[in-house]
Order: C-alpha cells, then structure tokens, then sequence
C-alpha cells in the first residue's frame, strides 16, 4: 500500500499506513508523552496526556490511539494541546502522592520524567489540592506489592496480565472517583491466581506494583558474622544487570557481576549455571525414561516458577505432565546446604543461601512448603535483578570501573548449555543435547527456535522423531495446554516460561523493558552459549563429580529426594 | 457436579447452586453473557454472594477479577443481601429545596441504618436516588413500586410501618 501523507506542526511527513499520530511524531524527532500506551499492549487511549490538535477538525485527540489518514494535518505544539497535556498531568498529580523520594520508582518513574520534562512544579499541583485516595497498599506479598494510591489508572498492568498472560489476576473495579486496579475482592496477592511473574511491575509506568524487597534481610545475613552467606545468580542476570549501569541491553557482564557480588560481602560466589546442568541431567533423564515408556507424555518442563502456578490454578489434571525436577535455583540451594556444606565442613544451619533472580515468582517459590529437603528452608532470600543493582549502588561500587572476576570453584563451574536457560527455548536445546547424545553418541545440530510466542522443531534421534515446542507468555502457553489436555498435541516436550522472551524478560528485570529490549538481551545470552567450549551439561565435570561423589545416579535415591519436588492442585478462582 | 478446584459439593450446596446452573444453562459460555447472568442470578438470590460470582466465572471461562470489576462498576449489582422492601429517598433539586435531606434524616433515625445500608431484620434497605421524577410531589420517596409524596419527617414512621 502507499504511503500516507499528513502534516506534524506544518512539516510534510509520508508514512505507512496504519501508523498512528504518536508514532509518525516520533519518526520526525518530536517525542510526545505518554503512560497508558505502551509499544507491547492493546491502545487504552486513557490518559490523555498524548494529546495533539487535529487542525481540520479543531479536536484534541489521543494520538497514541489515532492513526494517521491521507491529508492529516495535526499540531503537537498548538496553545491548546500544550496545555492540555500539561492540565492532565497537574490532575493526575492532584490525586498522586507526593513522595516521590522514598519511593521505590524514583528515578525509574515514567510519571516523574513527564513532570520533570513539561516543567511542572509543585506550586502548579497545589492549586489543585482537593480530596485524595485511600486505599489499603497489599503488601503480604509473596512477591508483590500493590499501592492504589500510587496507581494512575493507565491499565497497562490491567492489559499485560489478560494480554499477554491470560491470567487476568487485576482488573479495574468500582467507579469514578472510587476507580482502581485491584484484584477480585480486593484479595491480597497470595490468596488470588496470580502467577507471580511480576510483568505488571515491568509495564507499571509509576510505583503502584513493586517487588516486595528482601534487600534489609540480605544485608542482614552478610553482616552477621555466624553466617556463612552464599549467593547464586541466575543465567540472565550477566545479560541484563548491565543496563543499570548505563550499558547497551544484552551487554554480557559477568565478570563484574561476580566482582560486584564480592565487593558486596558475600562469602562465595556462585553461579546457578551449575545447577542448572544438574537440572538438565535429572530432566534429560526424565524426559528419556518417559519417551521410552511412553508416559506422560508431552514432558513440560517445570523450572518456571510463574509457570508452575498457572499451571496449578489452571490446568490441575496436567500436572503429572510436568517433570517433577526441582528448577535450577532450589536445586542449587538443597546442594549448598548438603554436599557443599558436608565437603567444606560448615554447618548447614549456618548457611544462608541468597539467590539473584529475574523473577518475582522465585520469590514465591524459594517460600514453597515444599522446599524444605535439605533440612532447612533450602533458599533463604531472592533478590531481583533491580534489587541487586540497589545494593550495588548503596554500597558506591562503581560497577563499570572493576575488573572481571570468576565465580567461585566447585559450584562455579557450567557449560553454554546450561547459560541458555536464561531465555526462551533454552532448555528445550539443553536437554534435548544431552537425550541425543545418550541416545545415539551424536551431538545435536542447533535448533534455533525464536525467541516471541510460539515455536516448535522435530528432531530425528535414532530411529525415533521427536517433536518439542516452546511457549512463552502464559496466554501462549494456555494454547499449547489446551491441545494437550484434549489430547490432540503432537508434541513430546514442551517447554514454558511466563514471562515473554523467558527469563530476560522476567518481572524482576531492569525497567523499562521493552520487545526490542529483550530481543537484544536473549541475542547476548545466545552469544555465550556459541562461544563456550563445553556445550553439553553431562560432560560439566563439576556434575560429573558430584554424582561420583554424591548423589549417584540420575534420578536416583539422593537426587530423587534433594531435586525432585511435588505439586498442588488449586482453585481456578 | 463439581466446582471451586474438583471438590465435590454437599447435597446442601447443590440444592443452592441449582437454580443458577438452570440460568447458566440457557447462557453459551460466553464472556458477553456475563451481564444477563448476574442479572437473572441477582433476581433469583437477591444479591451476589461471593460463593455465586465465584460459580459464575468459572462457569463462563472468566477471572474472578473481571467479574467484580463489573459488579463493582453497575450500581444495579449488590454484593449484600438487600431488604424486602427498598426506600428510595429522592435528593434532586425540587426535593432538596423542600426538605428532602430532613426527610431522610427521619427516615435514618426510624430504620438505624444509614443510607446505601440494610436493617438487621432485612426489611428495609435505604437509597438515596438523584430524582424520580416526581417534582411537583415533592419532597418525595419511593418504597418498591409506591410514590409518596409531599412528605413532612413526622409523617414517616406512619408510611414506614406499614412495610412493617
């Protein structure tokens, strides 16, 4: 189709059909604000402060909801939309609490930029003074907190969990003035079927969903000297936590990632990388065990918390399709707590086990009854991505500036297989390694599955073909269950992550996040894998050891009772 | 039948849900039927119990969230038991200029609920409505289907015992 032609503030401009206002604005350098319109969601139109004036028809229109039409002439800098835009800010402050300076969203606050860069001060919002909200903050968690009374109505949060989730665990309720976004009942977060995942705090322009911070009891464990404190980061971080310190998304920083946790006092450095080999050798072996006896089958994989959740509140009779191997993190934890503390001597109770994750559902997980198997509660604390870059600037390290460390021997050592965990497909790829090669002695050919929605590839091993398939998204995910549960599914191993894109885009993620953002972060965590000499978890010589020494067998008595775990049916609503 | 994550139901709660599963027959499982379906549910029990909004968004594939969202939204939907008989009190203008707050205060005081409230005996249920369209009776109120107009706050307890 041709190009439409319109006119932005007296400037000829062609674009392409469909395009809308806020868009063909930008094409020319003129950036318009917004907060209910976001790049990977539904138009909402809610807001009004993207405002611009239709100068044929003299309206104010929404131009994040409007699309350009042959002829178009609009002003984004007229009297009347610079004032408009800059009235509906002052309103939405007038009902906004003025905190910004203990709040968890200074300095990452889209609210805040827009007042900072329309120069509206505080007097501006004081002649507006009138009633305010109150509203109950839900803060039992497990993984989030919700403040209405930070809440500017926008409904990302609303759009992502029924989007791009499915799960639709917030919505608006009551009206007028009364309007907020909460939950059924206004329920606290762990009486409701949330996943956990957290994508409505990546989207949430201002601080109205947060993590539920567990940065005071870290600090806690690290300066009490009885503590032997050992922290593990997930495969993600290393392509993600550079964004907070200013570099480029997907820069692969894990050299200094191992530092700055150093710097921080922790007493070893661990990467979950290595427990994530442990994960595919038990699933590897799962998967294998069911394809030969043809049962349950298709295999899910389970190492995503948010996932396992929705998959308990929805599709309950599935559950004996999820392979019952622990994820990465508890697995690393009931480990730290057995065989590291038996090999070097220190008493297990004295250990506290701190894992840094992508995930507000991790939080979740690690609080499970049933990751008790070590004999402790086999995760102490989960920090995210954002929380620890917090701690990384409260202490003053200057991240960019310190040299590259390793982690630490033992429980350090991975293979590429075992990085790509931190994005979609990942684990299909790793464990599908290690199936062929027990199988047949052959290596496997990359598979390549994408990183957005859906994907799926068949793969010849011996004389069997193997379909696999990944979803990610839990909107996604529910398309693949549905065709299991009527059992029409071709597949024999699927894999899920809640969040798109996996890991790197988790809940727990540098903000703002973005597609394009996270097609960048899984390109770096890719990257990795291609360049590592070791790509296949069963030949991690770390892993081999430890069943030497530890745990025996695959699948085995030990293993079996420190990395495999039970799942619980729960209510849809 | 089974409901709320596979228990199953007691003859009791079975006998209580039936009427709503006789509306939810007639009804595709259909997000667009959600309204219709508090309705008939709200007619047949008189409110909308938790128990009930839980039933109904399971039955039509919903989040309970998008359920009391639109509860919560319609003030024709009511999350608690409403009354035999309701007192609608008019506050539009021809009401107000002729005493209309003071009729309503009469009224508080005879029920000992305020307004948007039930009375323990769930008799009574008191609203406050914008206008009825009765301005030349006015001050006037609404108890169900009958006007009363011209009123003086000593009248009230009369009109009210009536429903009594």
């Amino acid at each position: 189709m041709s190009k439409i032609n319109i006119k932005i503030d007296d400037q000829a401009v062609q674009v392409e059909p469909g395009t809308s206002l806020l868009n063909a604005a930008k094409e020319i350098g003129i950036e318009i604000p917004y907060l209910c319109y976001h790049p990977d969601l539904s138009l909402h139109g809610a807001c009004r402060v993207c405002v611009v004036e239709d100068l044929k028809s003299g309206k104010l229109v929404a131009s994040c909801a409007t699309p350009v039409t042959e002829g178009m002439e609009f002003s984004t800098r007229s009297q009347r939309a610079r004032v408009a835009r800059r009235r509906n800010v002052e309103l939405l402050l007038a009902n906004h609490p003025n905190d910004c300076l203990g709040c968890d969203r200074n300095g990452t606050c889209e609210l805040q930029d827009i007042v900072h860069s329309l120069g509206i001060r505080s007097e501006d919002v004081e002649r507006l003074e009138g009633e305010r909200r109150e509203v109950e903050v839900d803060e039992v968690g497990p993984s989030l907190k919700r403040d209405p009374n930070k809440c500017i109505l926008c409904g990302r949060c609303v759009r992502t969990c029924e989007e791009i989730q499915g799960v639709s665990a917030l919505q608006f309720a009551n009206r007028g003035f009364n309007s907020i976004v909460t939950t059924a009942f206004d329920l606290p977060q762990r009486d409701i079927n949330c996943a956990n995942c957290g994508q409505c705090a990546t989207v949430c322009p201002v601080g109205a969903l947060t993590e539920i911070s567990e940065i005071d009891k870290v600090w806690k464990a690290i300066e009490d000297d009885k503590k032997y404190v050992i922290v593990q980061t997930a495969p993600s971080i290393q392509a993600t936590i550079g964004e907070e310190f200013g570099y480029e998304a997907g820069t692969i920083v894990t050299g200094k990632l191992a530092a700055a946790l150093r710097r921080l006092g922790f007493n070893k450095v661990f990467s979950t990388e290595f427990s994530a080999d442990l994960t595919i050798m038990e699933e590897g072996n799962e998967f294998l065990k069911r394809l030969q006896g043809d049962k349950n089958l298709p295999h899910i994989t389970s190492c995503c918390p948010g996932w396992v959740k929705f998959a308990e509140h929805n599709y309950p009779d599935l559950l004996n399709n999820l392979s019952s191997a622990k994820s990465p993190m508890q697995m690393f934890s009931s480990i730290a707590k057995t065989y590291y503390a038996e090999l070097e001597d220190i008493d297990p109770a004295s250990i506290y086990t701190v894992a840094i994750m992508p995930c507000t559902a991790k939080k979740f997980e690690k609080d499970r009854e049933e990751m008790n198997d070590s004999g402790y509660q086999d995760t102490d604390a989960v920090l995210t991505t954002r929380e620890l870059a917090r701690m990384i600037k409260e202490m003053g390290i200057k991240f960019e500036l310190l040299n590259d460390e390793d982690f630490d021997e033992l429980m350090g050592a991975h293979t590429g297989a075992a990085t790509i965990f931190g994005t979609t497909g990942g684990v299909t790829e790793a464990a599908v390694r290690t199936v062929k090669e027990k199988l047949t002695g052959e290596p496997l050919e990359r598979l390549n599955l994408g990183f957005r929605g859906i994907n799926d590839a068949e793969l010849v091993i011996g004389d069997k073909t193997i379909r696999v398939a990944i979803a990610n998204g839990l909107a996604n995910a529910a398309e693949l269950l549905d065709e299991v549960r009527k059992g029409e599914s071709p597949y024999d191993f699927i894999e899920i992550m809640a969040c798109p894109h996996g890991c790197v885009g988790g809940g727990g993620q540098p903000l703002p996040a973005s597609r394009e953002k996270k097609d960048k972060r899984a390109a770096g965590i890719k990257a990795i894998d291609d360049q590592m000499v070791i790509r296949k978890s069963h030949e991690n010589p770390m892993i081999i050891k430890l069943y030497e020494d530890f745990l025996g067998e695959p699948l085995g008595g030990e293993s079996h009772h420190l990395l495999h775990t039970k799942y619980q049916a729960r209510p849809k609503n | 039948m089974e409901c709320c994550g596979g228990n199953k139901l007691t003859e009791k709660q079975e006998k209580y849900y039936a009427p709503l599963q006789k509306i939810l027959a007639r009804y595709e499982k259909k997000e667009r039927y959600l309204i219709p379906v508090l309705q008939e549910a709200q007619e047949e029990y008189g409110y909308l119990p938790e128990e009930i909004l839980t039933n109904i968004a399971s039955s039509l594939d919903l989040s309970l969230s998008q359920v009391y969202g639109v509860v919560t939204f319609y003030t024709q939907f009511h999350q608690e038991p409403r009354g035999k008989n309701i007192v609608r009190v008019c506050m539009g203008t021809a009401c107000h200029v002729r005493g209309g707050d003071k009729v309503l205060t009469a009224i508080k005081d005879e029920l000992g609920i305020e307004s948007g409230e039930t009375t323990k005996d769930l008799n009574f249920t008191l609203e406050t409505v914008a206008c009825i369209g009765a301005c030349g009776l006015a001050p006037v109120i609404m108890i169900n289907d009958s006007t009363h107009g011209r009123l003086t706050p000593e009248k009230v307890p009369e009109i009210l015992s009536e429903f009594k």
